[in-house]
Formats: structure tokens, C-alpha cells, sequence
């Protein structure tokens, strides 16, 4: 029962990133997210969480509560954006095309059931459409930054799909993860730094020089 | 014994005294003593003894907006199921036409608005039809939802179920029905953050606008029918929100109503705590209803 | 042995980027690329034994991908002491904007290189499918400042797309790991394993519903690594914007290692009785890559991003080679050899006109046979191999291919193959042929005389190489294509 509230609040946070303009509010969602999806592998599987579970669920969290949101307000700070330019695709039709993806994601998890170590359709719905949100972010908006938040909201939908259907595995899977989130964000963060120092923007709408 | 009955009387009865304790409350927050609380009461009754005024410009649209809006919503009385109780009019499927009857009603207002001729009825007939296809959507989809979680037929049957759990076995998709149901209601009753019902500024207008022309007896019918939109509107969101547990139909029906108060006075706190929000951002809210309230639908297909 | 040939590079790239001195550095880099060459050479005669209780194998495979893996490193680093004594440490002007950049600091590029070296070693040799994925994300992240060597905006925007492109392909790939872990399950309930030798005697209780969609997101995941279209958006850009040896090792060996890992997700795939999927999926994209590649060659102005759209169409035939399975894949793994072979080359050549012309467009590049005749010569025979005229290896592997799809009756995949291939002759020959001859006072940028020899020795040896490998494939190497296809599943 508190596993689908977790799951409810995820899915949540996903729209809200689909209809948010505001950069702080969509980066302290996905850090929200984060801390949520820390708990996921405690909640879920059948047996109850050791103490490898828990050290790995503390440590997620504090990268994906903390040190993520951390990173990314710097970056923002240094560019000195608040708000959103026009994306390629409108609030409304991306909340739209978000609650499509959503029954899409959830007939897709119909058809895939029944699921190893008890996983509910709901956890693997709440994953896929995770992936579907980073996708659709990375997509439509413009601001190297908001594709940073979308590549984030990617990897939290693979990383609850595995942290929920293959909670028997090894501990390679969750360090595997954990450690391409992390150097990921922060190669995408030192990019960011040198994008706005060489533009005077990061729109990666404009970084278009390069054409055939 | 069954007390489905009293809906109605209850209904007919107590439906100003709604809108006398929203504004009650935000005098209170306001630091005024304000209104008596049965103010509307008054209201309707002067209007009553009053004659109406008509325009050269206006037809019988005009003449029919009160009458045909009124009639339908207190059709919708006996339809709406209070304190977990059965409806006396109640049949499966009622939850399509509760729609489209409220949908008839927003339509004949606004027609009547269109009837006067003048632009600045027609500016807000133009952004009540905007809120209210965006609301529409949202208030199909957060009943359907509901009616799907509780695997029930109709209206008062998915009520009945709801109102028998309590607040700790409460489900994710119920919460969201709520929420969806709660943005319909602000923007049904036209309270703040979609409208300010206390603002005479042209710009700033939209059902205020639209019900300016009328006078005498229809502007009592158009007082009255506001007020039993927001009871029964304010009976689906308490039905989900206030758990009515009692053996004794009585109390549940007490309950009911002590519920539906409740929420005049949070919406009261709304207004006097929030702003009214800006044109753009309202189908916002709205879409964000909608979207919300076809999650929980999603949720409960599974 | 296995684990020496990882961390042998892994550690000296570490350290690299401490050693304070440019001369041991440059040094140390051709010394650990002949030794990891030379390890390789010995793995062809010893059987290297499994490392890491499995999870380290070298099966034929992986051997051939690490041998060219290696063989292009030792000529890219050879290449590296001329380009890199040219590059200045100070700030240089931009060719074609004329501002000024700097590069970045050598230390880092050097330590990337050899770290870059140990990444795609372990590609090679990894048998679980965890392991394997952390390898190819490991190599996204190193080459990534290997590209933005030239610190300015155009090859930060490359960069900024290499990184964001393939790091969402990755992501992808995991999610596919995670449907193949969930596939495999089901069978024994428990604990599964992703290594592929346990994986594949079993394969045939894998679900098959898990096993397509694994299958599905690791061929998009590991397909964008590897330039294969739609996906292959962030190849152009990379590759125009990077040094030359960058993209030589990028297009040589990087592609390929990427193509492993949709190789082995195959292999799988195949045991488990979804091949015909798996095929068709790969014949798609294939064909898609080929018929994209001829569309952006047509016209291209700038003969970086030319070899690169070359590389996106080699990437389609090999996945089309794939896709036909029997012959095909023998005919891919040949193909493999050889592309790698002589796009290194041009890349290594590309280098060097660009030094000397100054200027990357095709349209002001005129008379590279008489200014300088080495280079001239090679870009000749390079662009002759790279579009399959015999002799070279690749008319021979690509002629394979195409028998195979008439073999099969693939009557249509053989026609707009054909066509396509003939479309991108004539599109490469228009641009290649037209930068070597003429004189070089017609062509509008300035010329500053011939190119160094040692730059000219890596690239005369890979051309070698080819050529030989056209005339008559040796029978060791003949032998270990023939394993690796039919451990994939398919014979000649």
C-alpha cells in the first residue's frame, strides 16, 4: 500500500515536470523523485530489505536528494535563468500527450505481466512512463539544462524498474546505475559550465552551427 | 429507515446557507463582521417581490436562461446521493446525464448572455465556454474514475461504497478523484482562483458578467440556482472526503451536511488566503484537473 | 592475460595524467599500445584463460574485435607523436572562423586515450551483460573530452550531442539488460544470470515476450553508439569536430566494439528462437542507415563529416549483413575487419590535407596528388577501398553480403542495396576524386607543402594491410571468422 503511494507520487511528479515552466521547481521535483525512488527497494520484492538494501537506498538518496540538485542549482546560478523559453511543445499539449503515454504505459505492462519478485503492473507502469517523460523531455524542450532534468527522470525510470522487478539481483546492477547517473550528471555539469562560457546562452535550440 | 429522502428538502433548504458561510469566512479572515449568514436568503426573497426588467434587444432566450437553468439543477437534487445514502433518483449511468444536465445548464446561461447583445456579456459567455470545455472533460473523467474504482453502477452506489471506508484505507486514485473534483467545483461556483466573484472590474469578469442583465424574480432564480450548484457539487467532493461510518442513517445525513459546510469554509479560507490567478494560466489548472483525474481513472483500469 | 591487457591501459591512463613530462608521456602511449598489440598477437596462439570466474572470456568474436581494436590503436598513437608535436600548446586560430582557441591540456588527452584503450578492451572481453554495458558507457564517457580536444564552440557542440545522444542510448540498453534479467527469471525462478554462457543453453525457456523487447532497446541503445540511423544523429558532428586519430579510433574500433554488444544480445536472441525478429529489425535498420548514409553523401561539402556519413553507411551494411544471418555474418565480420582497416586510414589521411590545406571543404581542396604525392596516393586507393573496387578486402566482404541476400531471396534488400551502393560511388568518387587531381594553385586555400613522412607510415601500413587482406585472406584469420560466424550462427 505505501509502495503505491510512492508509485502515485512518481507518476505525479512526472506530469508536474510535463506542465512546470519554473527550472527550480522542476529540478526540486526530480530531487523529490530521487528520495522517493530510494525507498522504492526497501518497499518492494518479497522478502524484507537487508542491510546491502539499505546502505545502497541511503546512498541513492543522498546523491539523488543532495549532491543532484546541488550540481544542477549551481549550474543554474552561473547561466542566471529562471524561466523557460517557449518549448518546442506546448504545457498543456505536453501534459496531453504525458496522460497518453501514461494508458499507453500501462496497457504496455498489461501485456507484459505477471512479473518476477512480485512486482505489481503498477511499478513497471510508473517505471515505463519514467522512461517516456525523459524521453519526451530530452525531445521537446529547448536549454541544455532541461535535457539534463530529462535524462535524470530517464535513468530514475530504469533504475525503478530495476530496483522493483529484479530485486534478487547483484549488486553490480545498482552500482552500475548509480555510478552512471553520477558521472553522467557531473560530466553533463562540467559541459554546462564550458556551454556557458563559450555561448552566452545554453539553448541548444541555437547549437545548430554544425549542419550538412 | 431509510433517510434518502431528505436529500431533497435538505437540499432545497440549505443550499444559500452554503454560499452565507463562504462568505462568512473570508470576513472573518478579513477582520469584518460581514454578512448575516443568511443573507442570500434575503436576497432571494426581495428579488422575488420585485419586478423584472427586460431589454428591447433581448428574446425569450433571454426570458427561459433562470427558468431552464433553475429547473435543471433542481433536477439534479433529487439526483445527487448525500451522506452515503441512495439518491432518490437513481439509476445506473446517472453519472452521463449529471453531466450533461450541468452542461445544459452552463449552456442556456450562457446563451442567455449571448441574448442581450451586448460585448461585455459576450466576452464572459466566450470565457465561460473555455472553462467549461476544459471542466467538462475533467468532471466526465474524475466520476468515471470513481464509478470504475468502487466497481459500481451509478452515482450514490459508488458514494455508498466510498463513504464506508475510512481515512486510513484510503486509496491513491480516490485522493486524486478529490483533488479533480475539488478544481471542477472552484471552477463550476466560480470561486477564486479561477474567479473572483467580489470583482466588478470589466476586465476581471466572467460569471458575474454574465448574469448582470438579469433582474427581479430572474436574478432570484439565478441566486438560488448558484447556490444548489454548489451544494450539489459540494455533495461529491464531501461524499469522498468525509467518511460517513454511522449505523444510523440519520447521522450519516447530519454528517453529510456538517460536510458539505466544512468545505464552504475551506473554500472560503481559499479565497481570502489566495489571488485570483491569470487567464492564461487557468486552462492550466484545468488540463491539470483533467490530467489528474484521468490518472486515477488509469489507476483504477488495472 | 585478461586482466592484464584491461588494466595495463586502465593504469598507465591514470597515471598519465600526472606525469609532468610530454616526451615520457608521448612515449609511454606507444609503448603500452605495441605491448597491448603484442599481448593481442599472443592471445591469436595461446587460448587466454576465463578471468573473473566467467565473466571474462575471449571467444573468437571478440578476439577478432580486439585485435582491431588494438592494431588501429598502435597506428593512431604512432599517428599521435607527429599530430600532437604540431598542435601547439599556446593558442592557435580556427581554420575556418578564424578565431582563437586553445586546446586542452595534453596530459588529459594522452591519460583519455589509453583509458579510452582499456574500455574497449573490456567490451571485447566481457560475458556478462552488465559488465558489458558499464564498458560502453565507460568509453562514452572517456571519449568524450577526446572530442572537445580543440576547446571552442563547434566541437563543444559536438561533444554536448555525443554525450546527451548516446548516454539516453545507454540508458535504453540498461532497460533492456533489465528485460533480458527479467526473461531469464522465469526460468529458474531465482537469481538470474546475465552472463552468456550461462544464458545461452537455456535460451529457449527465455520468455519470449522479455526477450523481443530486450533485444528491441538494446539494439537502439547500443545501435545509437554505434551510428546506426535513425540514431545516428551525433556521428557528423562528432567526428568533423575531433582530431583525426580521434576519429579514426572512433569510427575504426569504437563503432564496432558498440556493435559487439548488439552482436552478443543476438547471439542470445538467436538461441532463444526469436531470431527471425531480431533479423528483420537489423536488416530495417541497416537498410535505413545505407539508404541515409547516400542521401547526406550526395552534395556533402565538408570531407570529415564525409568519411563519417561513409562510416554510417558501413555500420548499415553490417548490421544488414547480420540480418541476413548464414553467410551474411561472415560476410560482416569481414566487412568489420576491413572498414576498420581503411577508415582509419582515411581519417589518418583526412588529418594530414587538413594540416596542409587548412581548410576541411572538398570544394577548396584541389591537386592533393601533386602537392603532395604520398597523401595524394593514399586518398586515391583509400576512397577506391572504402567504396569497394576490387582489390581491396571490402569488395570482397561486401560481395559476400550481397550474395547472401540473392541467396536468400531477398530480392529487394539485394536491388536498393545495389542501388545505394552504386548512388555512394558516385557521390564519394565526385568529392574524392576532384581533391586529388587538378593542381594545387587552383585550389583556394593555402597549401604549406607536403606532409610529414612519419604522418604518412601509419596510414601507408593500414592501405598494406587492406590490400593484402583483398588479395588473400590469411588462413588463421580465415579460420577465426569462420568460428565467430558460426558461434553467432551462421557458416559460409
Amino acid at each position: 500500500m505505501k509502495l503505491d503511494w510512492i508509485l502515485v507520487l512518481l507518476v505525479l511528479g512526472n506530469l508536474r515536470l510535463l506542465a512546470s515552466t519554473r527550472l527550480g521547481a522542476k529540478i526540486r521535483t526530480v530531487a523529490a523523485q530521487g528520495v522517493l525512488l530510494g525507498l522504492v527497494p526497501l518497499l518492494a520484492g518479497m522478502h524484507a530489505p537487508g542491510l546491502r538494501a539499505a546502505f545502497v537506498a541511503v546512498v541513492g538518496m543522498t546523491l539523488k536528494g543532495v549532491v543532484f540538485p546541488w550540481l544542477l542549482f549551481r549550474a543554474v546560478r552561473e547561466t542566471r535563468i529562471s524561466r523557460d523559453v517557449q518549448p518546442y511543445v506546448g504545457y498543456s499539449a505536453s501534459v496531453l500527450i504525458g496522460v497518453i503515454g501514461l494508458a499507453a504505459m500501462f496497457l504496455l505492462s498489461e501485456r507484459l505481466a505477471p512479473f518476477p519478485a512480485g512486482a505489481s503492473s503498477l511499478l513497471v507502469t510508473a517505471a515505463l512512463f519514467s522512461v517516456f517523460t525523459g524521453l519526451f523531455l530530452i525531445v521537446s524542450r529547448k536549454r541544455a539544462i532541461n535535457q539534463v532534468l530529462g535524462f535524470l527522470v530517464l535513468e530514475n525510470g530504469v533504475y525503478l524498474f530495476g530496483a522493483g522487478v529484479m530485486s534478487e539481483t547483484s549488486l553490480l546492477v545498482e552500482v552500475g546505475i548509480l555510478l552512471d547517473v553520477f558521472v553522467a550528471v557531473f560530466v553533463m555539469g562540467i559541459a554546462l559550465f564550458h556551454i556557458n562560457r563559450e555561448f552566452d546562452h545554453i539553448e541548444t535550440d541555437r547549437l545548430s552551427s554544425l549542419k550538412n | 429507515m431509510n433517510a434518502s429522502w431528505l436529500s431533497v428538502p435538505l437540499a432545497l433548504l440549505l443550499a444559500p446557507l452554503v454560499l452565507g458561510v463562504v462568505n462568512r469566512t473570508k470576513a472573518f479572515f478579513a477582520g469584518r463582521t460581514g454578512q448575516p449568514l443568511l443573507q442570500v436568503y434575503y436576497d432571494i426573497v426581495k428579488l422575488l417581490r420585485k419586478g423584472a426588467v427586460y431589454s428591447g434587444t433581448t428574446t425569450w432566450v433571454f426570458r427561459a436562461g433562470p427558468l431552464v437553468t433553475l429547473a435543471v439543477l433542481l433536477t439534479l437534487v433529487p439526483m445527487t446521493p448525500l451522506g452515503g445514502q441512495q439518491a432518490p433518483l437513481s439509476f445506473t449511468g446517472d453519472i452521463v446525464v449529471f453531466c450533461a444536465l450541468l452542461g445544459l445548464a452552463r449552456f442556456f446561461t450562457i446563451v442567455a448572455a449571448l441574448d442581450t447583445g451586448s460585448a461585455f456579456e459576450g466576452m464572459g459567455a466566450s470565457r465561460e465556454a473555455l472553462f467549461g470545455a476544459l471542466a467538462e472533460p475533467a468532471l466526465y473523467l474524475a466520476l468515471a474514475a470513481l464509478v470504475r474504482h468502487t466497481g459500481s453502477a451509478g452515482l450514490s452506489d459508488s458514494f455508498g461504497v466510498l463513504s464506508q471506508r475510512n481515512w486510513m484505507a484510503v486509496d491513491p486514485a480516490v485522493v486524486l478523484v478529490a483533488v479533480a473534483l475539488f478544481g471542477v467545483f472552484l471552477v463550476e461556483n466560480c470561486r477564486i482562483p479561477v474567479d473572483d466573484p467580489n470583482t466588478h472590474l470589466e476586465l476581471t469578469m466572467i460569471h458575474e458578467v454574465m448574469v448582470l442583465d438579469h433582474s427581479g424574480p430572474d436574478f432570484a432564480f439565478v441566486l438560488w440556482g448558484s447556490a444548489l450548484r454548489a451544494w450539489i457539487l459540494g455533495c461529491l467532493v464531501a461524499g469522498i472526503a468525509v467518511p460517513a461510518l454511522s449505523s444510523s442513517p440519520w447521522v450519516n445525513v447530519a454528517v453529510g451536511v456538517g460536510g458539505v459546510l466544512g468545505l464552504a469554509v475551506v473554500v472560503g479560507v481559499i479565497e481570502s488566503v489566495m489571488a485570483r490567478l491569470r487567464m492564461t494560466v487557468i486552462p492550466h489548472l484545468l488540463v491539470g484537473s483533467a490530467a489528474l483525474a484521468a490518472t486515477a481513472l488509469l489507476l483504477g483500469m488495472r | 592475460m585478461l586482466l592484464a591487457l584491461i588494466l595495463l591501459p586502465a593504469i598507465t591512463g591514470a597515471a598519465a595524467f600526472f606525469i609532468p613530462s610530454t616526451a615520457f608521456r608521448r612515449a609511454l602511449l606507444v609503448c603500452v599500445a605495441s605491448a597491448h598489440a603484442a599481448m593481442t598477437g599472443l592471445a591469436w596462439r595461446l587460448d587466454p584463460a576465463p578471468a573473473l570466474s566467467g565473466w571474462l572470456m575471449m571467444d573468437d568474436a571478440g578476439l577478432l574485435f580486439l585485435s582491431i581494436t588494438s592494431g588501429l590503436f598502435l597506428a593512431a598513437s604512432v599517428y599521435a607523436l607527429g599530430y600532437l608535436a604540431r598542435e601547439s600548446k599556446d593558442e592557435m586560430t580556427d581554420l575556418e572562423e578564424h578565431f582563437l582557441f586553445r586546446n586542452a591540456p595534453e596530459a588529459g588527452f594522452i591519460g583519455c586515450l589509453l583509458l579510452f584503450l582499456a574500455a574497449m578492451t573490456l567490451v571485447t572481453v566481457s560475458r556478462h551483460f552488465g559488465l558489458l554495458w558499464i564498458a560502453v558507457e565507460a568509453t562514452t564517457l572517456v571519449s568524450a573530452p577526446l572530442i572537445y580536444f580543440h576547446r571552442h564552440h563547434r566541437s563543444l557542440e559536438a561533444t554536448w550531442k555525443y554525450l546527451l545522444i548516446c548516454s539516453v542510448g545507454i540508458a535504453l540498453a540498461l532497460l533492456g539488460n533489465f528485460f533480458l534479467g527479467v526473461s531469464a527469471v522465469s526460468i529458474d525462478g531465482g537469481r538470474a544470470s546475465l552472463v552468456i554462457d550461462e544464458l545461452l543453453p537455456r535460451a529457449r525457456s527465455l520468455n519470449p515476450a522479455w526477450l523481443k523487447a530486450a533485444f528491441a532497446l538494446m539494439l537502439v541503445g547500443y545501435g545509437t553508439k554505434m551510428g546506426l540511423a535513425p540514431l545516428h544523429t551525433w556521428l557528423p558532428d562528432a567526428h568533423s569536430e575531433s582530431p583525426s586519430l580521434v576519429s579514426a579510433l572512433l569510427s575504426g574500433a569504437l563503432l564496432n566494439c558498440a556493435f559487439l554488444g548488439v552482436v552478443r544480445i543476438q547471439q542470445v536472441c538467436n538461441a532463444g528462437g526469436q531470431g527471425a525478429f531480431s533479423q528483420k529489425a537489423l536488416l530495417t535498420l541497416g537498410l535505413l542507415s545505407v539508404a541515409v548514409a547516400a542521401v547526406f553523401l550526395v552534395g556533402q561539402t565538408d570531407f570529415k563529416r564525409l568519411l563519417a556519413y561513409s562510416s554510417v553507411e558501413h555500420m548499415g551494411l553490417l548490421a544488414i549483413g547480420f540480418g541476413l544471418g548464414q553467410a551474411g555474418v561472415f560476410g560482416a565480420f569481414f566487412h568489420a575487419v576491413n572498414h576498420s582497416l581503411v577508415k582509419a586510414m582515411l581519417f589518418l589521411l583526412a588529418g594530414n590535407v587538413l594540416s596542409c590545406y587548412g581548410t576541411k571543404s572538398i570544394a577548396q581542396v584541389r591537386g592533393l596528388l601533386r602537392s603532395s604525392p604520398g597523401t595524394g596516393a593514399l586518398w586515391v586507393a583509400g576512397f577506391l577501398a572504402i567504396t569497394g573496387t576490387p582489390p581491396f578486402g571490402l569488395f570482397f566482404s561486401k560481395f559476400i553480403i550481397l550474395k547472401a541476400a540473392f541467396d536468400q531471396g531477398q530480392l529487394f534488400v539485394g536491388v536498393v542495396l545495389l542501388v545505394l551502393l552504386a548512388v555512394i560511388f558516385i557521390a564519394m568518387a565526385t568529392a574524392c576524386l576532384g581533391m586529388a587531381q587538378g593542381s594545387a594553385e587552383s585550389s583556394a586555400a593555402r597549401v604549406t607543402g607536403p606532409c610529414h613522412w612519419l604522418t604518412l607510415v601509419p596510414s601507408a601500413t593500414l592501405a598494406a594491410v587492406a590490400l593484402a587482406l583483398g588479395i588473400g585472406i590469411p588462413e588463421s584469420l580465415n579460420h577465426l571468422l569462420s568460428m565467430a560466424a558460426r558461434t553467432i550462427g551462421g557458416v559460409l
